[in-house]
């Protein structure tokens, strides 16, 4: 039993927050933000140079053989500047499916262009009727010959607009929301047959609609088994949670910050705000949600690359209830103890609250999460050990 | 970081088993595993097996085992498993810290000892009719008198004073000074002479607590812990131990354990509740904010492992503040389960005698367990308090 960060860990701690302070102030967001790709090309530069992209694979490719803890350390960090760049979507999701699921000639070919800044990539799980539910995958994909093609709709794909390839996940047999038959499938963004329609998140952030239309895929760019790649997708998709736990708590912290500094600050009736004791109750109760979700974003990422399907996925779910029911309760008081400037797009606690309130909509919310803990007989039987 | 406990910790876990099984009376386990009432005896005896290796809180120069904080929240997590969990007072948890900190010799020599034998039980003599919150505004008086103070006044809330042989009392030893520097810690042998103890009665039916009159109480001036007029910052020491030191984390892991098992046999609409789909994902609500919890404290345990002291850590701040809003809601969810049963009301004799129960057996603490259950965020510092505090200390308000 250890929560310490090791040598290794604190000095990536160090670079990263270092980074982001000199270069990712709130005006500088902003600006970065105009960008035509809503987000700064110069940025990912800069992540690429301290190691950031290449954090979770293996040297082999250019890598530097981090775990769930050190991507949690990178997200954290992450979250308190609100970035704007496709991290979660090309080193995560689509970068995650390659190193769990990917051929040695894949990882070879695209893992050194992801982790030197050359290649963004995108996950298109996501279809109209899927909801949360990865498995229901309508997308087709058929063999004709040393290729596949595939036909679909998918959604809400997280900087679908500026990926330079995506990785779909494409059925090939079985009924809608069966969990075998489906496959992985490299799909480059200029292919003929498929068109995307980008567009902007609530929280600042960019996705894409994604139609494909008989678009065309080579034997060599199927991701593992074409129609076993599920357990590999629902694998990413947890460590992509343990991600998103560790980002909000980033967000938290900062919400936490910028509030007391408010309280700290703001008179009216000739004292600060922050002497009133029903203010300072509502803060107390923020921390309290903090500690909580700092908590179990740490179980999280410990609990990310366990083995046993069941165990992760139950620890993974416990983190996002509490994470999704933390994000309303510290997003609600932070913008209320404010008051009106708080509702205001020129303040920044406003956007905080917008990202953790989408960061819960992402790959199952609260109520999702505590549906499948449920379904799976709750936590108690999985005991620290 | 790591979350798996190390080998030196998973064969301590071991050690612990075996100690139990090896020593704890079968008899005392059966009565704990039914949730029946421990006579004064029998904690004794269970305590004397709990202190085997020393008392676990304490360091070894005094008698204590001196294990880590990991190491003794394994501990709890066994004997709460066992089950094993019996407590003798506040010798351990409250006085016995206080003593070895700021106590001289004669005191650390003669106490001690007795506390890591169960001899003596020991109650807190705190609060009084006037002075809840505002604890330093206490007015039972010690006056000096040759080599006695003469003790007066009145305490209550006083949690087991009908088992205690000792009580720790604040004292005002000069009404003149701002009022937390005119306190002073002393120790009362509760038979002496002019000590009432009376009973007060809790809408949970149960008697815990007591109020204790001092007329005229005379207590040799070697019972007075450190400085005289010092005594408010021995309480503070105390009451930060008292707050951040326990979650409850095991105890509330038990509980649910005990949900599960009773919902698993009690019906509603025809089927099991355990199979409701809105029971289990209340259930499963509850487990999350537990292992947060949990976590929570690991992190304070093996922060104050390397640190050697459990103060520090801001995290800490939050054990008692959420623990007690966990067992408050595991008290709710036990009467879901009971359901209708609950009703039917046993005094304290009918539920240790031989009588048969009305409904399961089980039903009949449960509503009382409930009603108790409220105190948890009143006791040693209400919510509200807390919040005071975490508001000035660690978040700078």
């Amino acid at each position: 039993m250890n929560f310490d960060l090791s040598e290794e860990q604190q000095l990536l701690k160090n670079s990263v927050e270092r980074l982001l302070a000199d270069s990712y102030g709130f005006e500088k967001r902003r600006t970065y933000q105009t960008d035509a790709k809503g987000y700064s090309d110069a940025m990912w530069a800069r992540y690429a140079e301290i190691g950031l992209l290449a954090l979770p694979f293996s040297d082999h490719h250019g890598g530097f053989d981090g775990g769930a803890v050190e991507t949690m350390i990178a997200m954290e960090a992450f979250g308190k500047s609100l970035i704007l760049e496709p991290y979660l979507a090309t080193v995560v999701l689509a970068g995650g499916l390659l190193r769990l699921g990917g051929s040695e000639a894949q990882k070879a070919d695209l893992i050194p262009g992801i982790a030197e800044g050359r290649l963004k990539l995108a996950f298109a799980y996501a279809e109209p009727q899927s909801r949360y539910d990865l498995f229901d995958v309508e997308t087709q994909a058929k063999k004709d010959g040393g290729e596949w093609i595939l036909n679909g709709t998918k959604c809400l794909v997280l900087h679908g607009d500026t990926a330079d390839k995506i990785v779909v996940s494409a059925r090939n047999s079985g009924d809608t929301r069966e969990r075998n038959g489906i496959g992985l499938f490299i799909v480059d963004a200029d292919a003929p047959g498929l068109s995307r329609r980008g567009y902007p998140t609530q929280d600042g952030l960019r996705a894409a609609e994604i139609i494909l239309e008989n678009v065309r895929i080579k034997n060599v760019d199927v991701i593992g088994d074409p129609e076993g790649a599920f357990p590999i997708i629902t694998r990413v998709a947890d460590e992509a949670v343990a991600a998103l736990c560790a980002e909000a708590v980033g967000c938290f912290e900062t919400m936490q910050q910028i509030t007391l500094d408010y309280l700290k600050a703001r008179e009216q009736f000739g004292k600060k705000i922050g002497s009133f004791q029903v203010l300072q109750h509502r803060a107390v109760d923020m921390f309290v949600e903090l500690e909580q979700s700092r908590s179990m974003a740490m179980y999280a990422a410990m609990m990310a690359g366990e083995d046993d399907a069941i165990e992760r996925e139950r620890a993974i779910s416990a983190a996002k209830v509490q994470i999704g029911r933390s994000a309303k309760a510290i997003g609600h008081e932070s913008v209320q103890l404010h008051g009106g400037i708080g509702m205001t797009m020129e303040y920044s606690i406003g956007h905080y609250f917008k990202h953790v309130t989408m960061l819960d909509m992402l790959f199952g919310d609260a109520d999702h999460h505590l549906k499948r803990l449920a379904g799976l007989g709750g936590l108690s039987n999985g005991q620290v050990n | 970081m790591d979350i798996a406990f190390t080998e030196e910790e998973r064969a301590f876990r071991q050690d612990v088993r075996q100690l139990l099984r090896d020593n704890m009376p079968p008899e005392l386990r059966r009565k704990l595993a039914e949730g029946r009432k421990l006579s004064k005896d029998e904690k004794a005896a269970g305590v004397r097996v709990l202190y085997k290796k020393g008392v676990p809180t304490w360091p070894k120069e005094y008698g204590g085992a001196g294990w880590t904080p990991v190491q003794y929240y394994i501990f709890t997590e066994e004997v709460r498993a066992f089950p094993g969990w019996t407590q003798f007072g506040y010798g351990e948890s409250l006085v016995g810290p206080v003593i070895y900190t700021f106590g001289n010799e004669a005191q650390k020599k003669y106490y001690l000892p007795r506390i890591a034998n169960a001899e003596d039980w020991w109650c807190q003599g705190f609060s009084e009719p006037g002075a809840g919150s505002d604890l330093a505004s206490l007015r039972t008086r010690a006056v000096r008198d040759g080599n006695h103070y003469i003790v007066n006044g009145q305490k209550t809330w006083t949690t087991w004073a009908q088992y205690a042989d000792w009580i720790f009392c604040l004292v005002r030893t000069n009404p003149e000074a701002k009022k937390q520097q005119g306190i002073s810690f002393l120790l009362v042998d509760v038979k002496t002479p002019g000590v009432t103890v009376r009973p007060i009665e809790l809408i949970s039916g149960g008697h815990e607590v007591n109020e204790i009159f001092f007329d005229n109480v005379r207590v040799p001036i070697e019972n007075l812990v450190g400085e005289e007029n010092k005594g408010w910052d021995y309480a503070k020491f105390l009451l930060a131990n008292e707050r951040f030191s326990d979650a409850g984390v095991t105890s509330s892991k038990e509980s649910i354990g005990r949900i599960k098992k009773l919902a698993a046999r009690s019906c509603a609409g025809g089927e099991p509740i355990i199979d409701q789909g809105s029971f289990r994902e209340k259930i499963a609500a509850l487990e999350v904010q537990l292992k947060a919890l949990e976590m929570t404290q690991l992190r304070v345990l093996a922060n104050a492992s390397r640190q050697q002291k459990s103060a520090q850590d801001p995290a800490s701040s939050i054990l008692k503040l959420k623990g007690a809003e966990i067992e408050q809601a595991i008290a709710e969810l036990l009467m879901d389960v009971a359901g209708p049963y609950t009703l039917p009301y046993l005094s304290e004799d009918q539920l240790e005698g031989n009588e048969p129960p009305i409904g399961p057996d089980w039903a009949a603490t449960i509503a009382p367990g409930y009603f108790y259950s409220r105190a948890a965020s009143i006791y040693s510092g209400s919510r509200e308090i807390q919040k005071n505090i975490i508001a000035k200390a660690i978040l700078g308000l």
